[in-house]
C-alpha cells in the first residue's frame, strides 16, 4: 500500500492509535517475564504499529521500516538468541543458562536480564519477519 | 486411474482407522493421572520459582527448560519468513517481467 488512503477522521485517529500501541507492546516485552506476554506478542504488537502507519501514511510513514531492513532486523533478532547462549557458554555455564554474567547482580537478576536479552531477540524477529512479509506483499514494482 | 483413486481411497479409510483407534485411546481431557500431567509438570510447578528464580513458570518454562525450542521456534519464523519474502519477490519480479515481454510484443506487433 505505497499510497496513503482514507480521510482526515481515519489519519488522525491512527495518529493517536499507533504511539499507544507502540508503547503496550515494548510494556509487553519488558514484562513479559511476570506477567502474560512474551517476546512473540510484543513482536506482533510492535510489527502492527509499523504495520499501520504504512497503511495510513503511506510509503512516507514516521515509524516506517523498508523490507530490507526488516530482513536484516530479523536476522539480528534471531542472532541474538543465539548469541545470548554463546555468550553464557563463554562466562563457563550451559548454554543459555542465564545465572552466571560476571557483574555483581542478584541471580535472580541476572536470570531476568538473560531473559530480557532472549526476548527482544524474539521480539526483533518477529517484528521484522511481519512487516517484510507486509512489504514484500504491497510492493509493486521489483526491486 | 481409477486404480490410483482406489487405492488413494484406501489409504484414507486406514488413516482415519488409525485416527478413530488413537483417540479413542486419548487420556481424558483435565485427567490429573494421565501421562503428560505427571512427567515434568509437577517438577515445573514445584520447583521451577526456586531453580529458576523467575516469578512466572511459563517464562520458566519457556526461556529456561525449553530454550532451546524457543531458540528453534524463533529460527523457524526467520527462515519462513524469509522463504515467504523470497517467493513473494520473485514471483512478483517475473510477472512484471511478463508483463513487459508482452508489452514489448504488442509494440512489435
Amino acid at each position: 500500500m505505497n499510497e496513503r488512503f482514507g480521510t482526515v477522521v481515519l489519519d488522525t485517529a491512527f495518529r493517536f492509535v499507533i504511539p499507544f500501541v507502540m508503547l503496550y507492546g515494548v510494556y509487553v516485552l519488558i514484562n513479559g517475564e511476570s506477567s502474560p506476554g512474551g517476546g512473540f506478542q510484543a513482536g506482533a504488537l510492535l510489527a502492527i504499529a509499523v504495520v499501520l502507519s504504512r497503511l495510513v501514511q503511506g510509503e512516507k510513514a514516521v515509524f516506517n521500516i523498508s523490507g530490507n531492513t526488516a530482513l536484516i532486523l530479523a536476522g539480528i533478532g534471531t542472532f541474538l538468541y543465539g548469541f545470548v547462549g554463546v555468550l553464557t557458554l563463554c562466562w563457563g555455564g550451559n548454554f543459555l543458562e542465564y545465572g552466571i554474567s560476571p557483574w555483581a547482580m542478584l541471580a535472580a537478576e541476572k536470570h531476568a536480564l538473560g531473559i530480557l536479552g532472549i526476548e527482544i531477540g524474539v521480539t526483533l524477529c518477529v517484528m521484522a519477519t511481519i512487516i517484510a512479509i507486509f512489504d514484500a506483499l504491497t510492493r509493486k514494482e521489483e526491486v | 486411474m481409477k486404480a490410483l483413486r482406489m487405492g488413494a481411497l484406501f489409504v484414507l479409510l486406514l488413516m482415519a482407522e488409525v485416527m478413530f483407534i488413537s483417540a479413542g485411546a486419548l487420556p481424558q481431557l483435565y485427567d490429573p493421572q494421565s501421562a503428560a500431567a505427571t512427567h515434568v509438570a509437577d517438577r515445573y510447578i514445584a520447583d521451577a520459582v526456586e531453580e529458576t528464580g523467575s516469578p512466572n513458570f511459563v517464562t520458566a518454562v519457556l526461556a529456561d527448560y525449553r530454550g532451546y525450542d524457543t531458540l528453534g521456534e524463533t529460527t523457524v519464523i526467520f527462515t519462513a519468513g524469509l522463504a515467504t519474502v523470497l517467493l513473494l519477490r520473485v514471483s512478483k519480479g517475473s510477472a512484471s517481467k511478463r508483463e513487459g515481454d508482452s508489452a514489448a510484443e504488442e509494440e512489435q506487433v
